[in-house]
């Protein structure tokens, strides 16, 4: 018999005014009995509708089943036989759009939380198993995968998978991308990211981090290296700036660059050589989920006013819930129908003050959203000596200005067929690097679907 | 981690390496820079090719001890290993179709300059070296510049070595001479890059800088390096590090680099007993 509790099984958080002074995880995660407790909502329907909502298809109704019976780790086989990154997307997954969507538990209540039961398995075999994965029988065919973000781990870890030699290129010190430098160790513990490449290399994937393709070595370079095919996963890495006056004033950053000098760089640790701004007030100004971790990073190091400076509603808010939420809870201010129009600096060059003007919404735009219209004479200076700006990245130009033969679209990225393969020959690619800045499970699914590709390609399937 | 093969001290604050890293010195081109990281603790560094040897798979830097990350390597010894050595970064410097150009350097930046007139030369151009430091003590390059020009100008501010007066006093008088350059590029301090452009800006001679602000990726990612050229963004490291020097605004870019400052100063005082252990560690 189903457990025909309502709501979902509560996940045990650290309290918010504790929280928002380290960068330890918010979210505690399920103990087995809860985990077994959430498992018996499951109603194990016939036609598993959360499985569509999934872009990576996890046999959930399979796995929920294992969790019910306590049986851990048969549920964790069931999970990475089509999901390479469960303690990942388990955490970062917006489930609320996607397989949580689809529950018919939420017809009536709150649908199963498949997420946290996708986590809490993960989770647990880290910890109890941590079984390294076996080298697969080698087929001694080389791939290469550029980026090492959530699309490129996975499309690696499933060519490892089925024999391939792959290489693995990284621009940056550590793998892991956004993984890495964008979402913060209170979201996502690093720890769980450098596993996850351990498990890559235990696989027999040569990780190879420094090597900025585009820069280092050309695609073509890599084909004449014996790769028989290459997966661009690089993301969409290139902040955008609003190009108003005083952008260039001291305390201004890209929320890639404040969160990069946080996360991978661990400039809120006092061993770290890396410095960072530090501010009495701070606008973060965006509404999406990198504004949100800016914002809790700010309040972390010890900012007391921290703004979400955004120019439509609450409801347009582009960021999950569940971080806005957090995010509230944590202290932060939401300044909605708001606009910068100018940074204000002092005689020093430093951020004094941020110009704001209040919006209104008016008709919907292209992108189905109704669009900020300023409201004249509502000007009003916000008291800020940092602001971030975290209005959204598009595709790194680095590769595809020296691959030849590489189309791209107008927004930079790279176009695709729907075996995510590009113009150019054997050369596929995945990600953000295609769709721009997206979800990592989105980036997931990508990988999964190219590393297919490749091999029926390679195969000559 | 990549070796560093080779340490010469080239004064008492400058310091020349050969790093071992093949990947590197297989593409890496006069103008272009590598970012560098000592260890796991460590900040992501940016500083320019001074050279490479494609056959020994080794890269040239040339440093000036100023801070944390600098002194740090400076104080590891040839057989030493650091952390993290990424490149070539940025675009190399633009030697094609031109028949005469002056290379002008300045302090430290000479080390950054000497790679550009070694291209410039090779690539056929007649090549004019200025480079000038405050005193005779702290020259470097001399012999290797001499090699790689047509005509070398030695400069000291206080006349103790070749001739007396700043780069820009050469740069005035051999532009009053009458001679036709189709470039002047200009490496050193913020300052001295913005006298020089100014120098040449009536004459209107096209001038390159090669501009050194603030990085952490170096790869386009965060925009720490963004500068204003002509009224427009540009990220240094990958529209960069060299621009048109008329169009750079300076005082923008100084105020920037200074960001930091306060926090550098005090890193360097109480991290200072990180270069202490590392030493003790290394001799055990």
């Amino acid at each position: 018999m189903a457990n025909m509790q309502a709501t979902k099984t509560p996940m045990p958080e650290q309290d918010p005014n504790v929280r928002n002074k380290n960068f330890k995880e918010v979210t505690l995660g399920y103990t087995a009995e809860m985990a077994i407790n959430e498992a018996k909502r499951c109603l194990q329907c016939k036609k598993p509708h959360c499985v569509e909502g999934c872009p990576v298809n996890i046999h959930i109704p399979e796995f929920i089943h294992e969790v019910a019976e306590g049986n851990f780790e048969k549920a964790y086989e069931i999970i990475t036989d089509t999901n390479a990154l469960p303690a990942l997307s388990g955490r970062v997954c917006p489930q609320e759009t996607q397989c949580e969507s689809k529950c018919v538990r939420g017809n009536k209540g709150e649908p199963v939380a498949i997420g946290r039961l996708e986590r809490f398995v993960a989770d647990w075999y880290r910890e109890n198993i941590n079984a390294m994965p076996k080298k697969a029988e080698s087929n001694g065919i080389k791939v290469a995968v550029v980026g090492s973000g959530p699309s490129g781990l996975t499309c690696a870890s499933l060519l490892a998978k089925k024999g391939y030699a792959v290489s693995l290129f990284e621009a940056l010190h550590t793998a892991g991308g956004v993984l890495v430098y964008g979402i913060p160790e209170f979201r996502l513990p690093k720890a769980i990211v450098a596993n996850e490449v351990e498990k890559l290399k235990a696989q027999g994937v040569e990780v190879m981090t420094d090597m900025v393709i585009g820069k280092v070595l050309s695609i073509d370079e890599l084909f004449e290296m014996g790769f028989k095919a290459v997966f661009i996963g690089s993301g969409a890495g290139l902040p955008m700036f609003m190009h108003i006056p005083g952008e260039s004033l001291k305390g201004v950053c890209s929320a890639n660059e404040y969160l990069t000098r946080i996360n991978l760089m661990k400039a809120y640790l006092e061993e770290s050589d890396t410095p960072i701004l530090h501010s009495k007030a701070a606008a973060i100004v965006g509404g999406g989920n990198v504004a949100m971790d800016a914002a809790r990073c700010a309040k972390r190091m010890g900012t007391d006013k921290v703004y979400i400076v955004y120019r439509r509603g609450e409801a347009e808010m582009p960021a999950r819930l569940e971080e806005q939420h957090h995010a509230k809870e944590e202290g932060i201010e939401f300044l909605t129908l708001t606009n910068p129009t100018e940074i204000l600096g002092g005689e020093d060059g430093r951020v004094c003050g941020m110009k704001c003007i209040k919006m209104e919404l008016g008709e919907p735009d292209a992108s189905g959203r109704r669009r900020p219209i300023p409201i004249e004479g509502s000007e009003f200076v916000l008291d800020v000596d940092m602001v971030i700006m975290s209005l959204g990245t598009s595709p790194n130009p680095l590769i595809r200005s020296t691959t030849p033969g590489l189309e791209t679209n107008k927004k930079g990225g790279i176009i695709v067929d729907e075996n995510e393969m590009s113009t150019r020959e054997n050369v596929f690619a995945g990600g953000d690097a295609v769709t721009g800045a997206a979800t990592v499970i989105l980036a997931m699914g990508a990988g999964k679907k190219a590393a297919e590709a490749i091999d029926r390609k390679l195969q000559g399937k | 981690m990549y070796k560093i093969v080779r340490k010469k001290e080239l004064n008492a604050a400058v310091t020349y390496m050969e790093i071992e890293a093949p990947f590197v010195a297989r593409k890496a081109k006069a103008g272009q820079f590598i970012i560098f990281r000592v260890d796991e603790k460590s900040e992501r560094v940016p500083l320019t090719i001074a050279g490479y040897d494609r056959e020994k798979g080794t890269v040239a830097i040339i440093f000036q001890k100023v801070g944390l990350s600098t002194e740090m390597l400076g104080s590891l010894n040839e057989g030493d290993y650091i952390q993290d050595f990424v490149g070539p970064l940025g675009k190399p410097t633009d030697v094609e179709g031109k028949k005469r150009v002056c290379v002008v350097g300045g302090g430290v930046g000479c080390a950054i300059a000497y790679p550009s007139a070694k291209a410039f030369k090779e690539a056929g151009v007649e090549t004019d070296v200025i480079v000038g430091f405050r005193n005779k003590d702290i020259v470097i390059l001399e012999d290797e510049f001499k090699q790689a020009c047509d005509h070398l100008y030695l400069m000291t501010d206080d006349g103790s070595y070749g001739e007396h007066g700043f780069v820009t006093v050469k740069l005035q008088q051999l532009l009053e001479s009458g001679i036709q350059y189709d470039e002047v590029l200009a490496i050193g301090p913020i300052p001295m890059m913005k006298f020089v452009s100014k120098t040449t800006e009536p004459f209107g001679v096209k001038t390159v800088v090669s501009l050194n602000p603030i990085m952490v990726d170096g790869t386009g990612m965060c925009g720490g390096c963004r500068v204003t050229v002509g009224g427009e963004v540009k990220f240094a490291c990958v529209d960069g590090p060299d621009f048109d020097g008329h169009k750079v605004d300076y005082d923008e870019l100084m105020s920037r680099n200074s960001v930091y400052r306060e926090r550098e100063a005090e890193e360097r005082k109480t991290h200072i007993c990180r270069i202490q252990k590392m030493g003790e560690e290394l001799i055990k």
